[in-house]
């Protein structure tokens, strides 16, 4: 049996569905982020093996990864500095306590 | 001639306008009216030195003995292409060089005057403002070297004729009567642009000396282009009348100057009848090399003249309005200068008359602004002391106030035409001009003259005679210094005005004129104003039934002129019932219910549509997210599905 | 043909990547939450090992698994007590959920399944050596990412600055 791309793809895939699913239904803004990551995971895993399977000589997917890593550590970091301020305020982190933008 | 005098002429009045207007509420309202009085006393100075100059320095006469028109200055203020300059500038010529005479006189007298007519009025220094205003734009305006200067200057002096009728601006019928003279004005106006338009699209100029100095050029220039039947250069000639017909208060348009009373006295001396509403006169004067190429519009001129002169004295002979009864006065007069100058341009080829008509005009123009302001003047005193407009608040008034009294009979002597007072002369001289066009005019215009003499000693009559009525402790006192200077001074001029040799000094062609007294027509034109005169004292001398079996006898007759033969009835059905009505209300109805309705009901249905679903805005991110990524995936599914197909 | 040890690591690495997602975005303690991100984490670094991306795959441990999830469990530990549960999902929000992960998945897994059945085998090719990743990452030739390198300094400056301005007590 070989190991094709399809292989690797339907886990990715899944671990997107499954970022998907927490994204929705969890409560907790922490919770949320790591949903977030989850599928920031699986795309950089789709890089990579795009990467590796059809362009085998490049490096561009490879980069791309790297950068993103680079950019969501960034953006994770505001986005907890965010969740404890907002928790500092209203002494919550569910998402649904914060309706102010609301009509 | 030197740019300075003819400069600060102008600049004096629109310096002492801006000096008083902004500042004058800082100032005391004797230093306000003092300060008027010294800007137009030197400008009054200044303008008698011009026009002395320019009438008797022999470098302003060519040697054929033609005075020479001189443009002072002429600077461009708007360029439109090479040869169509709108300019500004200074043109001295005989009737220019008369005006600023007469302006500047009325002018200072009416200052004068209003320091005693005016005092203690809220808005005085305003007052003052006002009038500076207005005599820079007159001034303006005569000195125009072309056609569009004019114009400008012409809205100028109707605004500023708007600002004095409405001075008693807390007053419903001031008000509404500034509102009437404004509107109708314009509308003329507007016949007037459409006439400066035509005239110099064709002509590819605004210059009266170009224009004027060959008239052939310009019926050349036109040649050939008709509409609706008559040629172009009629219809231009004719649509700049109407401008005239506006401003000089001719039928139809002549509605707005009975109203225009409303305002002061001195104002109605000098705007309503000594100077603005000349200018119709003025300008057809100005064109009329021009105008004499062009028989059709001169025709109509003569026709609208003769109608109104008729029209206003057969009013004038049943007012009760003592302002009134001057105003319709002021129509005739100016429709006889009007006819004047009408029949002087059609006459062509025979010279005798030819002239005699325009030095008629120009003539009547000046000793009807001197006679006409000060029995306004005169009007304004006895106001003042008896507090009322109508006669019927007078009578006997001789005893009370012997200035005015006198000053006033010689108003009325020279209106009516008895010699050696000044109008006299000059009515004389029209009527010979009407009689060598048209014995027919000529007696219709004796007829006018006969009218005049009439009711201007009815007035007279009425106010000074007719009876005693008890005035209480409330008695009429003589006007005030300030005020009986200017009556006398005015008076004074009315009575030797009419020797002054004028046709030396105005002639159509600038040639010197010999006037000859034809005594079969100045017999005559007495004769019949002695007899109106008599017939007046017959009737109004004492107190008794006469008037009132006059008016029983012939009800209708009065009736129509009472109500001024109904124009404005006419004017208010024609606006109110078929204008507004018809028009104005359907569009009305048009806008608020069509066109607003239909942004409403964008606005209603926005509004209406963001309530129903500002619930989607429940501030939660999940629910976005949900959305956003089925949107997402139903746009990817329809592409995938496309793929497939 | 692979030999039957690659096979079995597949089996183990693709088997952890799915059950930790799972259990990640399905346990009700937030703290094990992000340990099983944790674990999610080192199975997508053992498949960089698995490619030959060793350089991507330290990357992936040092920054995610080290950085990240550190941060994850401070802003737990000062947000929530331990031992606390999150309450029960509400059956509508967890339909939600499903619906759109089903969809998500449906329509992507379709496109994958559609585009790449046709078996695509890992080529043979020598892994890219640290040299190599260096000159790229540093370099200024067309190809060479040092703009982008710059870029994202200048960006994790801003966040630095930002984290600060946002967290600092007022």
């Amino acid at each position: 049996m070989n190991i094709t791309l399809i292989y690797w793809l339907i886990p990715s895939l899944i671990m997107f569905c499954c970022g998907v699913y927490g994204f929705i239904t969890r409560k907790n803004m922490i919770a949320m982020l790591i949903s977030l990551e989850l599928m920031l995971n699986a795309v950089d895993i789709n890089f990579v093996l795009f990467n590796r399977y059809l362009f085998p000589g490049q490096m561009e997917g490879m980069f791309f990864t790297l950068f993103a890593i680079a950019i969501a550590a960034a953006e994770t970091a505001l986005a907890i500095a965010i969740i404890i301020n907002i928790f500092r305020s209203i002494k919550t982190v569910d998402v649904q306590g914060i309706d102010k933008m609301k009509f | 001639m030197d740019i300075t005098i003819p400069a600060l002429i102008l600049c004096l009045p629109l310096f002492m306008f801006l000096l008083l207007g902004i500042a004058g509420c800082k100032m005391s309202h004797k230093l306000a009216g003092w300060l008027g009085c010294l800007g137009m006393g030197t400008c009054l100075v200044l303008s008698y030195f011009t026009a002395f100059t320019y009438y008797f320095d022999p470098q302003f006469v060519a040697e054929n003995g033609e005075r020479i028109q001189h443009t002072v200055f002429n600077l461009t203020w708007l360029q439109f292409t090479d040869n169509l300059t709108i300019n500004l500038g200074f043109l001295l010529d005989p009737i220019s060089a008369l005006m600023l005479v007469v302006i500047t006189t009325i002018s200072f007298m009416v200052h004068l005057y209003s320091l005693g007519y005016m005092e203690g009025e809220k808005g005085f220094q305003r007052y003052y403002a006002f009038l500076s205003l207005f005599s820079f734009s007159m001034l303006g305006l005569v000195v125009a070297t072309n056609i569009f200067q004019m114009y400008i200057f012409w809205e100028l002096v109707g605004a500023s004729s708007y600002l004095l009728i409405g001075f008693y601006y807390t007053k419903h019928s001031a008000v509404s009567a500034s509102k009437k003279a404004f509107i109708v004005t314009r509308f003329a106006d507007l016949g007037f642009l459409i006439g400066i338009l035509v005239l110099s699209y064709y002509t590819k100029t605004f210059d009266f000396i170009k224009m004027t100095s060959d008239p052939s050029w310009v019926l050349a220039s036109t040649e050939g282009a008709t509409f609706m039947g008559a040629s172009v250069l009629t219809w231009a000639l004719v649509l700049i009348f109407t401008g005239g017909m506006g401003k000089s208060a001719m039928m139809p348009l002549h509605i707005w100057l009975p109203d225009a009373m409303e305002g002061p006295t001195p104002v109605s001396a000098l705007i309503h009848a000594a100077t603005m509403v000349v200018a119709g006169v003025y300008l057809v004067a100005r064109m009329f090399p021009v105008y004499m190429m062009e028989g059709a519009a001169t025709m109509f001129i003569v026709v609208v003249g003769a109608a109104t002169a008729f029209y206003a004295a057969m009013v004038a002979c049943t007012q009760v309005d003592i302002k009134r009864v001057l105003a319709f006065s002021t129509i005739s007069q100016i429709a006889f200068m009007m006819v004047s100058l009408g029949v002087a341009s059609l006459g062509n080829g025979e010279v005798s008359h030819h002239g005699l008509g325009y030095m008629a005009s120009m003539f009547h123009m000046f000793t009807h602004a001197m006679f006409k302001a000060l029995l306004f003047l005169g009007a304004g005193a006895l106001i003042h002391a008896v507090h009322s407009n109508d006669y019927t608040a007078m009578g006997g008034l001789r005893k009370y106030m012997p200035i005015t009294h006198w000053t006033f009979l010689i108003g009325c002597l020279a209106i009516a035409g008895i010699p050696p007072f000044s109008g006299f002369f000059s009515k004389d001289e029209i009527l010979s001009a009407c009689y060598a066009w048209s014995p027919y005019i000529g007696m219709w215009m004796s007829m006018v003259a006969a009218l005049t003499a009439f009711y201007m000693f009815r007035l007279y009559f009425l106010i000074f005679w007719w009876n005693n009525p008890d005035y209480g402790h409330h008695k009429p006192h003589e006007a005030p210094l300030p005020m009986a200077i200017p009556l006398v001074v005015l008076a004074a001029v009315s009575c030797v005005a009419g020797f002054i040799p004028f046709g030396h000094f105005v002639t159509w062609d600038r040639m010197p004129y010999d006037i000859h007294l034809d005594w079969t027509i100045a017999g005559t034109s007495i004769v019949v104003a002695v007899c109106a005169i008599a017939l007046a004292w017959k009737m109004y001398c004492k107190e008794n039934g006469l008037p009132a079996k006059f008016k029983n006898a012939l009800p209708a007759l009065w009736d129509w002129c009472y109500h001024r033969f109904y124009w404005d009835e006419l004017y208010m059905f024609i606006t109110h019932k078929i204008i507004f009505n018809g028009i104005c209300r359907p569009i009305a109805w048009f806008d608020r219910h069509i066109i607003d309705g239909t942004m409403d009901a964008f606005a209603t249905v926005t509004n209406k549509a963001s309530y129903a679903i500002r619930g989607l805005q429940s501030g939660q991110v999940q629910m976005y997210v949900w959305v956003y990524l089925i949107g997402a995936l139903l746009l990817a599914g329809f592409g995938v599905l496309c793929l497939i197909m | 043909m692979e030999s039957v040890g690659s096979i079995i690591l597949y089996v183990i690495v693709a088997l952890a990547m799915v059950t930790f997602s799972v259990l990640a975005v399905t346990t009700r303690k937030i703290l094990r939450a992000a340990t099983y991100l944790l674990f999610t984490l080192f199975a997508a670094a053992a498949l960089y090992f698995m490619l030959g991306y060793e350089f991507l795959g330290a990357v992936q441990i040092a920054v995610y698994a080290g950085g990240i999830v550190v941060l994850f469990v401070f802003s737990i530990l000062l947000t929530s007590k331990p031992g606390d549960n999150s309450e029960k999902l509400a059956s509508k929000s967890k339909t939600l959920g499903l619906v759109a992960a089903l969809a998500m998945f449906c329509t992507a897994g379709y496109a994958m399944v559609a585009r790449f059945m046709n078996f695509v085998t890992l080529p043979e090719h020598a892994d890219p050596d640290m040299n190599l990743i260096g000159e790229t990452l540093m370099g200024t030739a067309q190809g060479q990412y040092l703009l982008p390198f710059e870029a994202i300094s200048v960006l994790l400056l801003a966040c630095i600055i930002g984290g600060v301005v946002i967290a600092r007590k007022h």
